[in-house]
């Protein structure tokens, strides 16, 4: 189906339902119980993770394919969000402008980028897409203004002119009228889900993405893209010239980047420089990394996981904690208490460092290494080779 | 004329601040061929030492002052600095006037013993791993120790003086001719720049005229070649990650008057740092040094007015600029050796 | 007629002359060996042909058309592969698909966009590449590691992957080096074999005077950067000019 292998297809269509059934599967615990702050099944975490899973998707065309460390990526996610803010102001709320251009722009951006960056390759190539970054970042702050509105964001107003919105018009991002904010909650058992259209748009496109990154990995291009992180005297010799491929994966990964910021705009009209930041682009790196670089659903995985704790991690002040420890006596929940807050509320960076740091460590195939290898130890069998596209081995990322 | 000067004056403390990052960098580079991403930290270590031996002197009790009284007529309670009491008034508050030279001397064994800690605990197992790797689990390491530090000092800058006789600013442009009040240099900077420079000396002096750093440097040429002379360059290595350490967190004390510490200053200062390294060519000593202030000086040229009314924004992306254009030119950098990290 | 034509070529590194003034000439279907000592200039030569160094001098000339100043990959799509001294292989892919990445090449040219496609759709490139796997005897290891390999098996592999590209001239960089004596004959038997089955012209680097002189029908002596003498393999063998740059150190 859809030029896909069987396997393949079983594995989009798994992914497709584990989309769709998000506000199911991540809100497990029935409302008021003890454990309903570990619902992630709200609209606004739905919908991020499925926009930085479209983030990671294309960082991982570069990354997990090439080994090309782009430390820049969130300026093509910034770009891809002033883009969007732009036409809702100038054209329509309507989000297909809006996200159309962010995908163009990104890619515009990125070949601009990518054309400069790769004439260099290894740490020089990070620098340099570090270097890029920063300066988009830095402009947008500064001499960029009147484009970007500088520290407060670019914001949609009652006054822009908006040519293709009549009268009446929805004042909110919308597909053709229905608003993106429109929700429906239901009621089971003491279980509330809500389903919103915002949510629904991204994961479909979201779905269109990951289809669309499935095709490239089992493509010739895939391919190639796999040889140059091998062996790059190699695939010259060979024949191929190199660096087209690894500019077109780099544009490739921004206008998924640019998507992704179109879609941050959709969800909310606004667009600020920090997303451009450079820590901001370590972020989609930890989020591939974790979930496992060169794997079709790991950066997806990588991104659920990160943004899925940042929510939750973040939620969990001392008071919380106090409650959930209530049951011990004092001095010993006191000082429980005192150290996990100190991983938790505004201490979840910290977590989310050492996090990373173990990964990169122990586990640097990523959480899809981790699970494989549980696997293994259930089955009792050494891995297969015949599939070495899903068990990636720990390769070095950056091309040598 | 004197615009100029004053230009380059503003550029040296900056970029005293530069060459001392991006030298520490380069010897770790160097040395270990670790791409250090945590090394911005250990300036930022280095600046909330100055903080807290600041705090540390600061330290107080309360007294009840019989002669002072408060607007109801009770005793006023007043701070007595332990200091004050221990060393008496003068000495005392001399040295909490002082604290952040002293700090120089708290640092070096706190920075040597995090130098240690995080080449045995965590680098010593990245060497044979790519440079990306190295870079992650560095760049994670970093926002672990930024995170400790936002815990103990929270997430604010803390005003972190310099000792009063160093307040104020020195008319450098009678020094040389010029008018009056044309060209103002805070004392504190010129200290700063004296001190990179001394520092700057002694590193290389240490690398060029002891045994100790003979070895390393030829370590850093022909690490196998070394190695098979039997002598244990590992360990020497280890040092120098050490001595790169508290480069760095110097760099960090000697700063905080300059820049109020924040817990991010070191990811701020990282980056250019980068940059810096690769302008002045991986792996090259003078080249970072020469790097740091080249690109802290052009940096404050480009942030004239005049030059900014030329090209606008110029002042915010020079440094990235230069870094682009010479790494598309000579990738090498500036002084960097040939075949460092290129294909 | 001449495949390949090398005319006043030179090379300076600093004031090192690793090359000047080689003249050679490479006939078509016949193996040309360059030998020479340590320090000859054979890699030198070797990476000029190839794209990877630009001569100071001179002009190097593949079927008439000049190779200077183009890529790699460019001189490789004119039809000149090369086999290096250690293995270079794609480690990370397997075994097959080192195998399909030439044939690909060969087919579209040195870049074409074609992400939507697919590898498992593309019958005659896989059937072309497993063809070539069966001819080395590694189809039964199509789906390994290729990192996982013998060292054996990767210069077969490598040398499978020139192959297949149909290469007009087969650039081989020590081709056994580090071998033992019956690897040694096993890689002369195959390259005879390529040789009588193939349209193809080679020219060797090699140490080994055994192996020279088991394959060779032109011999090129290289010392200190120019070309000593060109003669067929009997001729060099008495040759006294040779004996004494050369041979003196390794023929005893």
């Amino acid at each position: 189906m859809l030029g896909l292998n069987r396997k393949d297809t079983t594995f989009l269509i798994i992914v497709v339902l584990l989309t769709l059934f998000t506000p199911f599967l991540m809100q497990p615990f029935s409302e008021g119980s003890a454990m309903a702050q570990f619902n992630g099944g709200y609209p606004d975490l739905m919908a991020k993770v499925a926009i930085f899973g479209i983030f990671a998707m294309g960082f991982n065309i570069l990354f997990g394919l090439t080994g090309y460390l782009s430390f820049g990526h969130a300026a093509f996610l910034g770009v891809g969000s002033y883009s969007a803010v732009w036409m809702f102001k100038l054209l329509t709320l309507n989000v297909f402008p809006a996200i159309i251009l962010a995908v163009i722009i990104g890619g515009v951006f990125s070949l601009v980028i990518g054309y400069i960056s790769l004439r260099r390759s290894g740490i020089y190539f990070s620098i340099l897409t570090l270097a890029m970054a920063e300066m988009s970042y830095r402009l947008a702050y500064s001499v960029l203004t009147p484009i970007t509105n500088g520290e407060t964001g670019l914001q949609v107003r009652a006054t822009d002119p908006r040519i293709f919105d009549g009268e009446g018009a929805a004042d909110y991002p919308n597909l053709f009228g229905l608003e993106l904010s429109t929700s429906q909650k239901w009621e089971v058992l003491g279980h509330v889900f809500t389903f919103n259209v915002g949510y629904y748009f991204c994961a479909l496109i979201a779905i269109v993405m990951f289809y669309l990154s499935m095709r490239i990995f089992r493509s010739p291009f895939g391919l190639i893209l796999r040889a140059t992180k091998s062996n790059q005297q190699r695939l010259s010799y060979t024949g191929l010239s190199t660096r087209p491929y690894a500019l077109a994966a780099f544009v490739i990964s921004g206008m998924y980047a640019g998507l992704a910021g179109g879609l941050l705009a959709a969800m909310d009209p606004l667009a600020g420089a920090e997303r451009m930041v450079w820590t901001a682009s370590g972020e989609v790196v930890i989020m591939t990394i974790l979930g496992g670089a060169g794997t079709l659903l790991g950066p997806v995985l990588g991104a659920g996981a990160i943004k899925y704790l940042e929510n939750i991690f973040s939620k969990i002040n001392e008071n919380v904690l106090h409650e959930w420890f209530h049951f011990m006596p004092e001095w010993l929940a006191d000082p429980i208490v005192f150290i996990l807050s100190r991983f938790t509320g505004e201490g979840w960076h910290l977590t989310l460092g050492l996090m990373f740091m173990a990964v990169v460590i122990f586990l640097p195939g990523g959480l899809i290494e981790g699970g494989q290898r549980i696997a293994n130890r259930f089955r009792k069998k050494p891995p297969e080779d015949d599939d070495a596209e899903h068990h990636p081995k720990a390769a070095p990322h950056v091309a040598e | 004329m004197d615009a100029i000067f004053l230009q380059i004056l503003n550029g040296l403390d900056k970029g005293s601040a530069y060459a001392l990052i991006a030298l520490g960098l380069t010897l770790i580079f160097g040395t270990l061929g670790v791409v250090n991403f945590a090394h911005g930290a250990l300036f930022m270590i280095g600046a909330f030492c100055a903080v807290t031996l600041q705090k540390l002197f600061n330290l107080s009790y309360q007294v009840i002052d019989e002669t002072q009284k408060d607007f109801l007529g009770n005793p006023l309670k007043v701070d007595v600095p332990y200091l004050e009491s221990w060393f008496g008034p003068e000495f005392g508050i001399a040295l909490m006037d002082w604290s952040v030279p002293l700090a120089i001397f708290f640092a070096i064994p706190i920075m040597v013993l995090v130098g240690f800690v995080m080449e045995r605990g965590l680098i010593k197992h990245f060497y044979k791993r790519p440079h990306a790797d190295q870079i992650l689990v560095t760049f994670g390491l970093a926002i672990v120790l930024q995170e400790i530090v936002k815990y103990f000092y929270g997430a604010n800058p803390i005003q972190t003086g310099a000792p009063d006789v160093f307040r104020g600013a020195l008319d450098f442009g009678v020094m040389f001719g010029f008018e009056p009040n044309a060209i103002i240099y805070p004392y504190w900077r010129l200290v700063y720049f004296l001190f990179s420079a001394v520092l700057i000396s002694g590193v290389f002096a240490f690398l060029r005229f002891t045994t100790f750093g003979m070895v390393v440097r030829a370590g850093m040429a022909d690490r196998e070649t070394v190695g098979l002379l039997g002598i244990n360059i590992d360990k020497r290595f280890t040092i120098m990650f050490g001595v790169a350490a508290a480069v760095a967190g110097l760099a960090g004390v000697m700063y905080a008057p300059i820049l109020a510490p924040n817990y991010h200053m070191g990811m701020d200062f990282l980056v250019l740092s980068f940059v810096v390294v690769v302008v002045g060519g991986m792996g090259s000593l003078p080249g970072a040094v020469a790097a740091g202030f080249l690109l802290g000086i052009l940096q404050s040229f480009a942030s004239m007015n005049e030059v900014k009314a030329i090209i606008p924004g110029i002042d915010q992306v020079i440094i990235y600029l230069v870094a682009i254009i010479i790494l598309l030119t000579r990738p090498r950098g500036l002084m960097g050796k040939r075949g460092v990290m290129e294909e | 007629m001449a495949i390949l034509e090398v005319k006043g070529v030179g090379k300076r590194f600093g004031g090192l002359h690793a090359l000047s003034d080689v003249n050679l000439s490479v006939q078509e279907n016949i193996v040309h060996a360059i030998i020479g000592p340590n320090g000859a200039g054979k890699s030198t030569l070797l990476n000029c042909l190839v794209g990877k160094l630009m001569p100071d001098t001179g002009s190097v000339l593949f079927q008439g058309q000049s190779v200077l100043g183009r890529k790699p990959h460019e001189i490789n799509q004119m039809g000149i592969s090369r086999v290096f001294q250690t293995p270079e292989i794609f480690g990370d892919l397997s075994v097959l698909e080192n195998m399909l990445i030439p044939v690909f090449a060969k087919r579209d040219g040195s870049f074409r966009l074609h992400p939507f496609e697919t590898v498992e759709h593309e019958a005659e490139v896989i059937d072309k590449a497993m063809e070539m796997l069966v001819e080395v005897n590694m189809a039964d290891k199509r789906n390994m590691h290729a990192a996982a390999l013998s060292r054996g098996d990767k210069r077969r592999l490598e040398m499978a992957m020139c192959l297949v590209q149909e290469p007009k001239l087969l650039l081989l960089d020590e081709p056994t080096a580090g071998m033992a004596r019956a690897n040694t004959n096993k890689t002369i038997d195959l390259l005879k074999q390529i040789m009588d089955q193939r349209d193809i012209t080679m020219a060797i680097i090699e140490h080994d005077m055994h192996v020279v002189f088991s394959l060779a029908d032109r011999i090129t002596v290289l010392a200190q950067g120019t070309p000593l003498v060109e003669d067929t393999p009997e001729n060099i063998k008495g040759h006294p000019k040779v004996k004494e740059a050369y041979l003196g150190e390794t023929a005893a």
